[in-house]
């Protein structure tokens, strides 16, 4: 079957969604949004790439092992967490504040972020682990 | 040291598999035999005695130490325990075949028993005596059913075990309620110090009974006492020593140990002497008709202990009437404790005797036994002096504790108080009768095993004279009753005199308690009835086929045995019944069960603790927005349940998610609207996954059965919970601490959003676990769908 307009369409939609997705993620402490959707939202591109190709075109386009990426998620988020062990602060204390940098300048930095990463990842993970096994199943 | 002595045989037991096992040359029991010989003599350097006792911490912070005390009591027994010990180990080694039998198993079994049953009569602390108490079941148990390849062997050993961890259990109730009247201490020595104000202590009668209870099936008491006739299919030597001489007198130990605490009730005296005599009556009486001789024995045992509890109960008199009362009663204990000692050698010898016949002649049956005096005269004249002793006849020493049973009983009649006076003239009527059948049985058992015509035809084995060394240990006990028969008194002052007097806890302390045994006290009451004894048992004997048949007219399905064998049958059956009943393996049916345990559990709260106040003065306004947004979902929820085919029940699960998600927007909740509707995606297409790949077969589209029970019950849950939600929403008491969250969110934690920063930062933790549960949950689909055994193999890992 001819799915042309559904792959052209597709091309364009996913970096939409892939954008509003990273906004929704970095939004999230101010805004609506955090990792969780934000990972939601990535998976949902990703699966609309599997409705208008196939598994195996998608697995060469984004060469990602998604169990992988659950592991690599849980590590950040525990991580984060551990961090602040390291500087004598309880288990998960955050730090935030302006950082100067070279090119971008002044910069408000959150380690809540690289928790939200971690979420991030492992939603991300998650869904697209699920769906794959269920797909690729006879 | 002395606790040392108790574990010795305990340590000894650790080592005696590599011996069994790397010294095969030399029998095991060799190497076991110096143990209770070094106790033996360990004990009797006690001699003459002062009690002392020694402590050494075990669990200090709960009053559990291992506290061994060593007066009269616990001594006569460590002697009888060592002593009898050593010669049943002796007699072992050559009624144990090195060749054929385990014996690495038989001996460390026997010492775990040997180092129990030390601690059972030496420790003061009654946890510690409980722990050993049921070591001596345990042991015994493993004794019992030593040759478990056979099935009387492991029926016997079952049933005792049952019956006697039974009594163990209550025991150890009895024990926690004297510990709790006496304040926490466990310390038996303790207990008796602070017995006096007792009792009128609403506890006391509990645990009076209780111990009573330990007591009885541990010594075999009627009724109780089945399982002692099973337990012969032990080996010989491990009759001999656990259910004559030392484990079936555990109980015996525990109601002289207790009579200082218990005396002083009525009922204890009752109870001991009474079920005593009665078992002293039923067993003697049963014994004759036995044809097995460790049969008749063990009948034999369990009357013979009866004859000691009925005397200790009398004892127990010496703590009511006056001083003369006191000594005369008293003299009842110094019986029960002198016969105790007469029955540990008689009873030993006879068993060992009845050991060499099975051994040499290959049956028990005394039907196919007879004429063996010719062929073993050493056996036959242990035989002779240990049924003597049994019957009561003199010089031997069983006549000794015999006449003073009978004097003790006769005192019992005469005694005027707790109705006695009326009931009193029963006890030396039955003790005279329960001693006319132990006569009877013990003339039987030599009557029938030795005398008569020899019938070589139907011994399996052609019978001579046991070995030297087998003889050994029965010849020594034999001796051993013409000696204490001859002379009493080398016992009197040393141990039986210690040993009355702690079990009258030095009632008579001033008084002197002096004990002489002596053969002659001209023409008593007692004397009189020994010479009816041996004149009717004679007669008894004499007719003994001819009247032989009462033992039929009793009904077998009335007796005991049978009884208990129903009771055992019938709890399993109706246990499985039951459990059949109610474990249905649907899990609808467990769903009704925890539905209804939940509402059951939920009612009975409500009605018993809440208050009914409804109020709704926190209730906001409703809108009309609300109310069409309840419409929907009520709409969606009732054609999910009313749906016929399941693709409208998943779309409209689907629509309540969605309803669900637009009342977040409703209540200004915009991240969970967000995930609500990307996951009610996720989730209703992978409901439609599951409907597409339902196997062909089994698709009927049907729609839900009505059942009324499962309509009552979640309309009763759902209407439970909103009651539920409506009265914690009326008594919402304190202010929420989302304040402090709103407040603080952007200066604390730099944020904006307020359910994200509590997300990630103020409870992060949370949210750690939750991406824990999604990586299991996704990495379970991935193992379930790719990790599947090949078909046909399904079974391989189970």
């Amino acid at each position: 079957m001819n799915e042309l307009i559904l792959r052209t369409v597709t091309a364009v939609v996913t970096f939409i969604i892939i954008l509003f997705g990273i906004q929704l993620f970095f939004a999230g402490h101010y805004y609506p949004g955090g990792g969780f959707i934000a990972g939601l939202v990535t998976a949902g591109a990703l699966v609309l790439l599997l409705l208008a190709f196939d598994i195996q075109t998608v697995k060469t386009m984004v060469p990602v092992n998604y169990r992988m990426l659950i592991g690599v998620g849980l590590l950040f988020a525990l991580g984060t967490g551990l961090g602040g062990v390291v500087f004598d602060v309880p288990f998960l204390t955050h730090a935030h504040g302006h950082v100067m940098l070279p090119v971008l300048g002044d910069v408000s930095l959150h380690t809540a972020v690289l928790f939200d990463l971690g979420v991030y990842l492992v939603v991300v993970g998650v869904t697209m682990t699920i769906i794959e096994t269920i797909g690729e199943e006879e | 040291m002395l606790n040392w002595a108790i574990v010795s045989p305990l340590i000894a037991a650790l080592f005696v598999p590599f011996l069994s096992k790397y010294v095969r040359s030399i029998h095991t029991g060799w190497f076991v035999l110096p143990i209770p010989v070094l106790l033996f003599s360990y004990f009797i350097q006690h001699l003459p005695l002062k009690p002392y006792g020694q402590t050494i911490p075990w669990i200090p912070s709960l009053g559990m130490d291992f506290q061994v005390y060593m007066d009269g009591l616990g001594l006569l027994f460590s002697l009888l325990i060592t002593g009898i010990g050593s010669l049943v180990v002796l007699y072992s080694i050559y009624y144990l075949p090195k060749e054929k039998e385990k014996l690495g198993h038989f001996y460390v079994y026997l010492l775990l028993f040997m180092g129990a049953m030390l601690g059972v009569v030496l420790s003061d602390n009654a946890i510690v005596l409980y722990l050993f108490w049921e070591l001596t079941s345990f042991s015994s148990f493993l004794l019992i059913g030593y040759w478990n390849e056979r099935d009387r062997s492991r029926y016997g050993a079952q049933k005792s075990m049952l019956i006697t961890v039974f009594g163990g259990l209550s025991l150890l109730g009895g024990f926690l309620l004297l510990s709790i009247m006496s304040g926490g201490t466990y310390s038996i020595r303790g207990w008796i110090d602070m017995a006096g104000a007792w009792p009128e202590h609403p506890l006391f009668l509990p645990a009076m009974l209780l111990i009573l209870l330990g007591a009885f099936t541990k010594s075999a008491q009627f009724p109780f006492y089945i399982w002692l006739p099973d337990a012969m299919e032990a080996p010989t030597p491990v009759s001999a020593y656990l259910h004559s001489a030392t484990m079936v007198k555990a109980g015996i130990y525990i109601v002289a140990r207790f009579t200082p605490i218990f005396a002083v009730s009525p009922l204890w005296v009752w109870l001991v002497m009474g079920v005593g005599m009665a078992t002293l009556c039923w067993a003697s009486f049963h014994a004759a008709r036995q044809t097995d001789l460790k049969g008749l024995l063990a009948y034999s045992t369990v009357s013979q202990l009866g004859l000691i509890m009925s005397l200790l109960g009398a004892g127990a008199l010496a703590f009511h009437g006056d001083l003369s009362d006191r000594r005369l009663y008293t003299a009842a204990v110094i019986a029960a404790v002198f016969h105790l000692i007469n029955h540990a050698t008689f009873k030993g010898s006879l068993f060992m005797a009845a050991g060499i016949v099975d051994h040499e002649t290959g049956t028990r049956d005394i039907r196919r036994l007879g004429g063996l005096l010719g062929i073993m005269p050493v056996t036959f004249t242990v035989a002779v002096i240990g049924s003597l002793s049994m019957a009561g006849i003199p010089p031997f020493n069983g006549f000794l504790s015999k006449e003073m049973f009978f004097a003790a009983m006769v005192q019992v009649a005469n005694a005027d108080w707790l109705s006695l006076e009326v009931w009193g003239a029963l006890f030396p009527v039955l003790a005279w009768v329960g001693s006319v059948f132990t006569f009877l049985y013990s003339v039987l058992f030599v009557g029938k095993t030795f005398f008569g015509a020899p019938k070589p035809s139907a011994w399996p084995k052609q019978p001579h004279e046991a070995p030297a060394g087998m003889l050994v240990a029965p010849v020594v006990l034999a001796v051993l009753v013409i000696g204490f028969g001859l002379f009493p008194n080398v016992l009197s002052e040393t141990v039986i005199a210690p040993a009355a007097d702690a079990v009258v806890n030095g009632l008579l302390r001033g008084e002197g308690l002096s004990v002489h045994i002596s053969h002659w006290h001209g023409w008593t009451t007692e004397v009189w009835m020994t010479i009816g004894v041996i004149a009717v048992g004679a007669l008894l004997y004499k007719t003994f086929p001819s009247w032989k048949r009462v033992y039929g007219a009793f009904p077998e399905q009335l007796s005991l045995n049978r009884l208990y064998d129903a009771s055992v049958r019938h709890m399993e059956e109706q246990s499985y019944r039951l459990t059949s009943a109610y474990m249905t393996g649907y899990v609808r049916t467990y769903f009704v069960y925890i539905f209804s345990a939940m509402m059951a559990l939920l009612i009975a709260t409500i009605a018993l603790k809440v208050d009914w106040g409804l109020s709704f003065r926190h209730v906001a306004e409703v809108g009309v927005h609300e109310l069409i947004l309840v419409l929907a979902a009520l709409a969606g929820t009732v054609t999910t349940v009313a749906a016929k085919s399941r693709l409208v029940a998943i779309i409209a699960l689907g629509s309540v998610g969605y309803t669900v998600s637009l009342f977040f927007v409703l209540f200004r909740a915009p991240d969970l609207a967000l995930t609500q509707l990307v996951i009610e995606t996720i989730s209703v297409s992978l409901f439609l996954l599951c409907f597409y790949h339902l196997p062909k077969l089994s698709r009927h589209e049907k729609g839900v059965r009505f059942r009324l029970g499962n309509a009552i019950l979640s309309l009763g849950v759902g209407a439970l919970v909103s009651v539920i939600a409506l009265l914690a929403y009326s008594e919402k008491n304190f202010a929420s601490i989302a304040q402090y969250h709103i407040e603080n969110a952007y200066e604390k934690a730099a944020g904006k959003n307020i359910v994200n920063v509590i997300l990630v930062d103020f409870r992060g933790f949370d949210t750690l676990f939750e991406i824990c549960v999604l990586a299991i949950a996704a990495l379970g689909i991935y193992a379930l769908v790719k990790l599947k055994a090949p078909k046909g193999e399904s079974g391989k890992y189970e």
